[in-house]
């Protein structure tokens, strides 16, 4: 078990252009499942091989366990990765996969059963240890590529998307049984995932990545609550967060929290005229898209969701009252795009 | 090229034999017409006394067969075409490995090195053997000329290199191999470049140093390919006659024939064409049986 | 930072094994081009240092190759021969590969497969049966015995690599042209071929090596010298008895070499993609 660290580490692929990861520097904690989400191009994956040792920082360090490893091979890390491919070897049954890492660290080989039936037994695959990875179905490589991660229990582990590559009924299994793998074994891991559904879920915290520089790093509920910067407010949240730009400040407000008036308690809130474009009916909750009359926002489109046991009569083409409450407003810096302190309704 | 069909109905993927049939038809016409007739014919003279301005051709049975089993020259030839076939590839495949792994990252003066590398293969078979006939020349050759200069001979006890016949055979080994490593080694590319990337970084990570990640995994991984590769140089180097033509012309003392090179000498220059079909006849079976062991242990080593 | 002895000794050995190699496999070019500018009496010295001119360097050499020779005549004949034998193996195996990829299922694959296997039967087998038919065809001695015979070992290579290529391209992509409106044929002219110019090249270059390379065919089937194609016309005619023009010899293969050498460098990757779709189900 060991705390991972980075140091201003920056990752430049061509000389004067912005590098893929600027300036990153995190601490993991100890045992806990820490989960490096954005878009594609953000440097998350590419943060991630760095600390696997497959990609060299330009500059900065990296540290496993208190000792810096940038000039250590992957090898002698003590890490382990899951691949978004998962990377099996297909030459190799599935015993002869998870019994690799032993051999190549000179395992004494009366031991390798042992283990390797240990590993499998953990991700329920016992049965499967004479077939060729062809073989299998997506969900039973991913069960294989984790026992080859698990079997020599590595101080770190380190997963590339790997739910990217199943379809999505498996991945909300395949989810759980990541999680459940992790309550069980307990080793510091990163997960790489462009999807914020899965961060929130799977992470103990989660860091938002945006071009390669860290927006935020947080609980799910302090990234999802307390957005650092707009990146965040709009990336996390689906639907994402309504902003509303002024000449200083940008305003923020989620859907969930945009209700009609008689609905929002209190007070202290802001009320609109909001014009329905259209809804969506799914079921558990609908989606009104429609803009706020009035002003200067008649363009943008505004989004409110109401869950399924809220009254009904909201429909396209009406127009009605709808609030939000003062406490669920968000206020960013128009030129840094960066959260800053409240402003009292008006705003200009 | 409008071809005329019947009105087939193709639905989504549906067979359309008839298409088919009339567009391989051609090609498998022309296969049956200059391969396969002209095997029978190969077969038909083997039993006869064909000569080549023959009007006249007898069945002769087993008779050529014979003479030519009982007739050292054939032995020997028959011998040097496995030796040197196998020797050869040996040393094609293990070369082409090292080099197709080098080659496999791009650096600086990559596009280079390949362009030099690929001349041997291809320059002409007749025109690079020519060459290596001049630098391995009894008397003048650039080789000796070097070792002479290194004082391991004396320009009166230098090797006659293609004068004597183990040298002669070496040399010949040597000029099949020049040839082949470039082709090989591409070949070889191919196959390590079909290979995802993160495999190789798995191993790395599980701990497998360069020669275990070489050895257990990339090597398994090419093995199709490989064998492609130990294949058409098997066949190119078995079925050869142009190398032993014009570098020793089967000498010195028939210690370098092979099958291809004694079946031409025998059938067009001493004009019997018979026993040059029967000679040539030889080759088949080895060539089968190799292109069998082939698929066995392609279609056994199946990786995807 | 320690230093990395593995590291170190692994970038020596990678240098070290292109060098040799380089140097193995280029060297008797590099020889071929410092023949050609030598005189002759600078050749046939034993102690002259055959690295360095030590007469001056001369044209004559080639001079006797273009002008007293029938080199350039070879040149074409061998040009004229690859075209046009390019040209009927592309109409022979293209046609023929895609109907056995996607036209006749699981036998059409084993008769790819059958068809593969002639390669096996080589030149050096089919040369002396064949030396009759071409005779008694009328075809003998002349270019267009090679034109009619050369396919034989260029379409069954290419059959088998045009198939590996089709494969590897999805049936949806058919489907869609003939959706669209085009019959089966016209999917395959217009849709599938355009795509499959990696692997057709790769036919093209490698087939017109193989042309090039030929060497038994051309020696049996074609006697007068105006008809050779270069790779026979030199060995045999460039040597006089037992006397070896080697100069002239040598700037010959180094003049015929360069332009296949160059068309295989413009297009290596091309070719090694090509290939290693054909080749690597």
């Amino acid at each position: 078990m060991a705390v991972v660290e980075t140091r201003n580490v920056t990752k430049v692929f061509k000389e004067g252009e912005l590098g893929a990861v600027n300036n990153v520097s995190l601490v993991t904690h100890e045992g806990e499942f820490l989960v490096f989400l954005g878009p594609s191009g953000s440097g998350k994956t590419t943060l991630l091989r760095m600390i696997a040792g497959l990609e060299t920082p330009t500059a900065g360090e990296i540290l496993i366990g208190g000792r810096v490893v940038n000039n250590l091979t992957p090898r002698e890390r003590r890490i382990a990765m899951v691949f978004q491919s998962y990377a099996l070897y297909p030459h190799l049954s599935v015993y002869k996969n998870i019994a690799f890492p032993l051999k190549a660290q000179n395992v004494p080989k009366a031991q390798h059963r042992q283990k390797v039936e240990w590993a499998a037994g953990l991700l329920g695959i016992g049965r499967l240890l004479d077939r060729k990875p062809r073989e299998l179905s997506g969900g039973e490589r991913q069960r294989v590529a984790l026992a080859r991660a698990i079997v020599r229990e590595p101080a770190v582990f380190l997963l590339d998307e790997p739910l990217s590559n199943l379809d999505a009924k498996l991945r909300a299994s395949a989810r759980e049984e990541l999680e459940q793998f992790h309550k069980n074994v307990g080793t510091t891991t990163i997960y790489v995932t462009h999807d914020q559904v899965e961060a929130m879920a799977m992470g103990d915290r989660v860091v938002v990545l945006h071009q390669g520089t860290v927006r935020q790093i947080g609980t799910p509920k302090e990234v999802y609550e307390d957005p650092a910067d707009t990146f965040v407010a709009t990336f996390l949240g689906s639907p994402p967060m309504n902003l509303l730009e002024f000449s200083d400040i940008i305003v923020g407000f989620r859907p969930e929290g945009f209700l009609p008036s008689d609905l929002v308690p209190g007070s202290k809130q802001v009320t609109f005229r909001y014009r329905i474009k259209y809804v969506e009916y799914l079921g558990a909750e609908r989606v009104l898209y429609g803009n706020i009359e009035g002003g200067s926002f008649e363009s943008k489109e505004i989004i409110s969701r109401l869950s399924w046991n809220m009254p009904s009569g909201y429909e396209a083409g009406a127009v009605h009252d709808f609030s939000v409450a003062e406490s669920d407003l968000r206020f960013f810096d128009r030129k840094t795009e960066k959260r800053t302190h409240p402003k009292p309704y008006p705003w200009q | 090229m409008a071809v005329k069909l019947a009105k087939v109905k193709s639905v989504g993927s549906a067979q359309s034999p008839l298409l088919g049939a009339a567009m391989f038809s051609p090609a498998v016409l022309y296969i049956l017409l200059i391969i396969g007739a002209p095997f029978v014919l190969a077969v038909f003279y083997a039993f006869s006394d064909a000569r080549i301005a023959s009007t006249e051709i007898h069945y002769v049975g087993l008779e050529n067969f014979r003479s030519i089993l009982q007739s050292p020259g054939f032995r020997q030839a028959l011998q040097n075409s496995i030796v040197f076939t196998v020797v050869a590839v040996a040393i094609v495949v293990i070369c082409s490995t090292m080099l197709s792994l080098a080659l496999e990252e791009p650096f600086w003066g990559r596009g280079l090195v390949r362009f030099l590398i690929l001349l041997p293969f291809v320059a002409p078979v007749s025109l690079g053997t020519i060459g290596w006939k001049w630098i391995l020349d009894s008397i003048y050759s650039v080789i000796t000329w070097v070792l002479v200069q290194m004082h391991f001979f004396t320009p009166f006890n230098a090797p006659m290199w293609l004068g004597e016949p183990r040298l002669a055979m070496g040399s010949v080994i040597c000029v099949h191999c020049w040839r082949l490593i470039p082709f090989a080694t591409v070949v070889m590319l191919a196959g390590s470049g079909a290979i995802p990337r993160e495999i190789p970084e798995a191993a790395s990570i599980d701990g497998a140093g360069f020669w275990r990640t070489l050895f257990q995994i990339k090597i398994p991984m090419m093995l199709p390919i490989i064998l492609v590769a130990v294949l058409f140089s098997t066949v190119f180097t078995f079925t050869d006659m142009t190398v032993v033509f014009i570098l020793t012309a089967g000498g010195p003392f028939d210690s370098t024939q092979t099958l291809p090179s004694l079946a031409f000498a025998t059938g067009i220059q001493g004009s019997d064409l018979a026993a040059g079909a029967a000679i040539s006849l030889f080759l088949v079976p080895v060539l089968v049986a190799v292109a069998f062991f082939m698929l066995r242990v392609a279609s056994r080593a199946e990786v995807t | 930072m320690p230093v990395n002895w593995r590291k170190i000794g692994g970038r020596l050995a990678h240098v070290l094994i292109l060098l040799v190699f380089t140097v193995l496999l280029a060297f008797p070019f590099f020889w071929m081009l410092i023949a050609t500018f030598k005189q002759n009496l600078d050749m046939y010295k034993m102690d002259n240092n055959p690295f360095l001119f030590n007469l001056p360097p001369t044209l004559e050499n080639l001079r006797f190759l273009f002008q007293e020779t029938l080199y350039i005549r070879w040149l074409g004949n061998t040009a004229l021969v690859g075209v046009l034998v390019v040209a009927l193996t592309l109409l022979l195996a293209v046609p023929a590969a895609y109907a056995l990829t996607r036209l006749t299922g699981r036998w059409g694959e084993r008769l790819g497969i059958l068809i593969f296997l002639t390669y096996l039967v080589p030149p050096t087998l089919l040369f002396i049966p064949l030396s009759r038919v071409v005779a008694i065809l009328g075809l003998q001695d002349t270019i267009w015995a090679l034109v009619v015979v050369y396919p034989s070992f260029t379409v069954p290579f290419s059959i088998w690599l045009l198939m590996g290529f089709f494969k590897s391209i999805p049936k949806e992509l058919e489907d869609a042209a003939m959706v669209d409106g085009l019959t089966r044929f016209g999917a395959f002219l217009k849709m599938v071929i355009p795509i499959s110019t990696s692997g057709i090249l790769t036919v093209v270059i490698f087939s017109f090596t193989l042309v090039t390379q030929e060497f038994v065919y051309a020696l049996t089937f074609i006697s007068p010298v105006s008809q050779q194609m270069v790779g026979v016309g030199i060995p045999i005619f460039l040597v006089r008895g037992d006397v070896y023009y080697w100069s002239s010899l040598m700037a010959a293969c180094l003049i015929a070499s360069l332009p296949i050498a160059l068309l295989y460098n413009t297009f290596l990757d091309k070719f090694i993609a090509g290939f290693t779709v054909g080749a690597v189900k």
